[in-house]
């Protein structure tokens, strides 16, 4: 079970990693500054769930890896977080739906993390972050909300956006032996019990936005077991090129 | 400046920083309407744990003093020290006064 536990924590904590690093390229590139500061701050409280999730995850695997260990020296198919967040951020409308295709998402796993965990530093780092994520929903269904009933461009534009990135959203709902052994385990309750909730929750967005809801039924998958999108490698070069050439690099 | 920029108006921001302390003026921010001023003023000035309560209001909406009247409305005031509440002892526990 403990390598099992280790390898859910990871899945978690690199989702919040590659969103955090993929949101941090907005910074200085925010539509208004006011919004490229709340971009920034939602990219750093990411970077912290990260942190907080990755140590954890090197505690429960016992090799000894420490959260910097995990982030800059694992390669690409090492990664495990869902194709959602590591698709390039477009414009500012495909990133605001992003953000809250997966926000209302991670509010649910926070949610039963810190109800329901019986690990408790998981439980604890959830309790902390859930904060963090009702805001970010917050922030971004706001947005979803404004530019799908805003101008006749804006609701053409977030419409493609949502079409485009829909077919990336079935793979956090997926179980496989991982999951299942943690759900047993009531570490964490399956991926699919949120489905509903979450389609509850988007509808609804969907509907004061104006926005419909998309038919395509073609769904990528393969981001928990290493198969990722072209997108992935290149942003993980940026983000472990000082650490690998200068392996004790320090501030 | 963008186009976004002169769209949305300018909105004053107010932060109490403790309970019992009155707001104070910390800066002004652009928003399309008040909804996104609370929460741009949430991202822009309350980062550093800075408030427990914000207000924001339309700088439009604000009218203020002319400077070229400085002496007529501020200037009488100067040596009228009677009304400085100079004479009293403040107990120790008063803070913030």
């Amino acid at each position: 079970m403990a390598g099992r536990e280790y390898e859910w924590i990871l899945r978690f904590g690199d989702d919040a990693l590659v969103l955090a690093q993929r949101l941090s390229e907005w910074c200085s590139h925010g539509p208004a500054i006011e919004e490229d500061i709340a971009l920034s701050n939602i990219a750093l409280d990411l970077l912290g769930q990260a942190r907080a999730l990755l140590t954890l995850a090197g505690r429960r695997e016992g090799q000894g890896r420490d959260e910097d260990a995990l982030a800059y020296f694992r390669t690409d198919r090492e990664y495990s977080n869902a194709l959602l967040v590591e698709l390039p951020n477009g414009h500012f409308g495909d990133t605001i739906v992003k953000q809250m295709l997966f926000d209302q998402f991670a509010v649910l796993r926070y949610e039963a993390l810190a109800n329901q965990c019986v690990d408790e530093e998981l439980a604890a780092i959830a309790s902390k972050a859930l904060k963090e994520v009702r805001y970010h929903a917050a922030h971004s269904t706001q947005w979803v909300v404004r530019l799908g009933d805003g101008t006749k461009e804006s609701h053409l534009r977030v419409q493609e956006s949502l079409n485009t990135l829909w077919p990336y959203t079935a793979e956090l709902f997926e179980d496989d032996a991982v999951s299942k052994a943690c759900a047993d385990a009531e570490v964490m309750p399956l991926n699919a019990s949120f489905k509903e909730p979450w389609s509850t929750q988007l509808q609804n967005i969907l509907n004061e936005a104006k926005l419909l809801n998309p038919e395509s039924t073609e769904f990528h998958t393969g981001g928990r077991t290493g198969r990722h999108t072209e997108h992935l490698k290149s942003m993980l070069a940026e983000m472990q090129v000082l650490p690998r050439t200068y392996p004790l690099a320090e501030w | 400046m963008s186009a976004s920029k002169t769209d949305w108006p300018l909105w004053e921001v107010f932060v109490r920083s403790r309970q019992g302390l009155s707001h104070k003026h910390v800066g002004s921010l652009h928003a399309a309407d008040s909804t996104m001023a609370i929460s741009n003023a949430r991202d822009v000035y309350t980062r550093r744990q800075e408030g427990t309560s914000i207000w924001v209001i339309k700088a439009e909406d604000i009218t203020a003093s002319t400077p070229s009247n400085k002496d007529v409305l501020f200037d009488p005031a100067n040596d009228k020290v009677y009304r400085h509440p100079t004479f009293y002892d403040l107990p120790d526990e008063l803070k913030n006064m």
